[in-house]
């Protein structure tokens, strides 16, 4: 059992999502809820598995039907993708949860679709080489198509066209790039890639230089990097709110494969083909977090204002994929963690605010006072003030590390002016929106909405991720140190000769 | 071979990227369509070009390599699936907006057909 691990959190969400489609859970949605929730508890414990016997072991790999590497599916589990893979499983129950409050009944298949995009997801963190990556991309793609189209309507449509068309460009470019990478390369498997990059010379090195940019450009367009994240705020503010909390992550993923593919495959060592992305990525992080702020002080409704803050901290840990340092990168994934959860957990407020202010919704204008305002004003606060990255929260610590490790690079003068900039324009613009939600109140009785338990409940795991995070920011901060330890030092290389499968 | 196999690719991918461009939702997908093919064709080559090359080892004296033929299959049935989602998006789109525009909006029409409009208003009065 303890041999076949890693491929469980990809086979539970495969399984369980299956399961959904198939009586008696196609027709009885509390059966489906239950089912749901339970696949999310048991992914997290195995994840949480993993984390714990890949950080005393080292590096975990899975050889799906024992082909040997570099030849088949490889699975690679090391701290990197571990801690990804709690931090996924963690969102997933929240908006699971949050989900069963009533907001999955509004189309027939918001629970399997979850599910499938979980299994993309995971299945993206865990996978060692690039066409599988493009096949899992593929998985958590079409599941989030059909996602934000949940509960129907004209803005989810119009926002939907854009999303898919733009995304089967991407996925094409995709391709192109692999069948360049595999011409060139002879292999897809990502530590034999890092074994044979440095010996690439000649007329191909031009073509994996072409290789290795287009996929920049398709990883940027995942992680909403400037010329592409146009898409962004019109999709993340149209999605059902569930929804918009789980795609956080989606933007992460992006960053992520920067990381996994331009650090690990074509890092220092990598010969001709060296840092070949920094260059490029470096000016577009900064503008991507330039036109973050000046969308999120210009926003007019919770939602758009939190779709922005999203293209907010990808700007942030672009600059952190640019500077490409071992502390970078470290820092990187600590503000990755908390921004992925604090953006899930601003678009579950929003969704409640929506729910709880009747016509007026989300917009920042005077209404009448929504029920409950203390309680949700209160978690609001909270987020807000992580969101900022104001101390004691885990926004501070993430903002600090990232500025302690561009000072060590020499390369402070540029990234710490934007970063300190971000959290300025997200005080000024939170604080407009927390003060025109909740005190700007016409009178007039208030609707008799309230908000469900189970909706508490995902709030509720997301903020006891935020307090943890503060809590055991010492070990987690080791932790990542580690993390990026394990992507800089590469693959083991000597595993692909003997095959990892035992 | 390889001239006239690169000539292909490349007239499919422009007329892909021509039709993509388009304002309505069926030449956009058409355009997809046809860059999906020039991929599929692209992904193919890159294990080299090669006549009467069995992918099996022990067959052929000389043998192609097997592993794109697979990424060509993976990429086609993702291929297929995608564009059957996108088709019935455009239907729904078009139900929703009331137009095929991409932009939903009959605004973004051809600049010809926005000044039709403001002749035939100008007859009225």
């Amino acid at each position: 059992m303890m041999t076949h691990l890693p491929v469980l959190p990809i086979l539970i969400p495969l399984i369980v999502g299956a399961l959904m489609l198939i009586p008696p859970f196609s027709r009885i949605t509390v059966y489906r809820r239950v089912l749901g929730t339970l696949a999310s508890l048991l992914m997290l414990a195995v994840a949480v598995l993993l984390l714990v016997e890949v950080d005393a072991q080292g590096v975990h790999l899975y050889a799906v039907g024992e082909w040997r590497p570099p030849f088949g599916i490889l699975m690679v589990v090391d701290r990197l993708a571990a801690i990804l893979l709690v931090l996924t499983s963690v969102l997933v129950l929240a908006v699971q949860l949050y989900a069963s409050a009533g907001e999955d009944e509004h189309g027939p298949f918001f629970q399997p679709l979850l599910m499938f995009q979980v299994m993309g997801i995971q299945g993206a963190f865990l996978t060692g080489d690039i066409f599988n990556l493009f096949v899992f991309f593929e998985v958590l793609l079409i599941a989030s198509y059909g996602l934000i189209i949940h509960g129907g309507g004209k803005q989810k449509t119009a926002a939907n066209v854009h999303y898919v068309i733009l995304n089967l460009a991407g996925s094409a470019l995709f391709l192109i790039a692999l069948g360049v990478l595999y011409g060139t390369f002879g292999t897809l498997n990502m530590a034999d890639m890092a074994r044979i990059a440095p010996t690439i010379e000649g007329g191909s090195l031009t073509l994996a230089r072409s290789g290795a940019l287009l996929l920049v450009v398709v990883f940027g367009l995942k992680s909403a990097m400037l010329p592409l994240q146009f898409w962004l705020p019109k999709a993340y503010s149209a999605a059902p709110a569930p929804v918009a909390a789980l795609f956080a992550i989606m933007t992460k993923v992006g960053i992520y494969s920067l990381w996994r593919v331009h650090l690990g495959i074509f890092g220092e060592d990598a010969g001709g083909l060296a840092n070949i992305a920094q260059p490029w990525i470096w000016p577009l992080a900064w503008l991507t977090l330039l036109i973050g702020m000046v969308s999120v002080l210009s926003s007019q409704t919770l939602r758009s204002l939190a779709a922005n803050l999203v293209i907010v901290s990808v700007g942030s840990l672009l600059l952190m994929v640019a500077t490409a340092t071992h502390a970078s990168t470290s820092a990187g994934l600590y503000y990755l963690i908390h921004s992925t959860l604090t953006t899930a957990l601003i678009f579950l407020i929003a969704g409640l605010i929506v729910s709880l202010r009747g016509p007026a919704e989300d917009r920042f204008v005077s209404a009448r006072a929504m029920p409950q305002a203390g309680l949700v004003g209160g978690v609001f606060f909270v987020t807000a003030l992580a969101l900022i990255g104001m101390p004691p929260l885990s926004g501070f610590i993430g903002k600090v590390l990232m500025m302690q490790a561009t000072l060590a690079s020499q390369s402070a003068d540029w990234i710490w002016p934007p970063l300190l900039l971000a959290s300025l324009a997200a005080l000024v613009a939170l604080s407009r929106a927390g003060s025109t939600l909740f005190w700007r109140t016409r009178d007039g009785k208030s609707g008799n909405n309230t908000v469900h338990p189970l909706q508490w409940g995902g709030v509720y795991v997301l903020m006891v991720a935020l307090v943890a995070m503060v809590v055991g920011a010492g070990w987690l901060t080791e932790f990542t140190e580690r993390a990026a330890t394990d992507l800089f030092q590469g693959m083991d290389t000597s595993l692909l000769m003997t095959g990892g499968a035992e | 071979m390889e001239f006239s196999f690169a000539l292909g690719v490349g007239f499919l991918t422009g007329a892909g990227v021509f039709l993509m461009l388009r304002g309505q939702t069926f030449p956009v997908i058409l355009g997809l369509t046809l860059l999906s093919y020039a991929v599929n064709l692209f992904l193919f080559a890159s294990g080299r070009l090669m006549i009467n090359g069995a992918a099996i080892l022990g067959t052929a004296e000389s043998y192609s390599d097997p592993l794109p033929q697979a990424l060509v299959l993976t990429a086609i049935v993702i291929g297929f699936a995608m564009t059957a989602f996108v088709i019935i998006l455009a239907i729904r789109s078009r139900t929703d907006m009331g137009n095929d525009q991409v932009d939903g909006r009959e605004a973004s029409l051809a600049h010809g057909e926005l000044l039709d409009r403001k002749q035939r208003k100008e007859q009225n009065r």
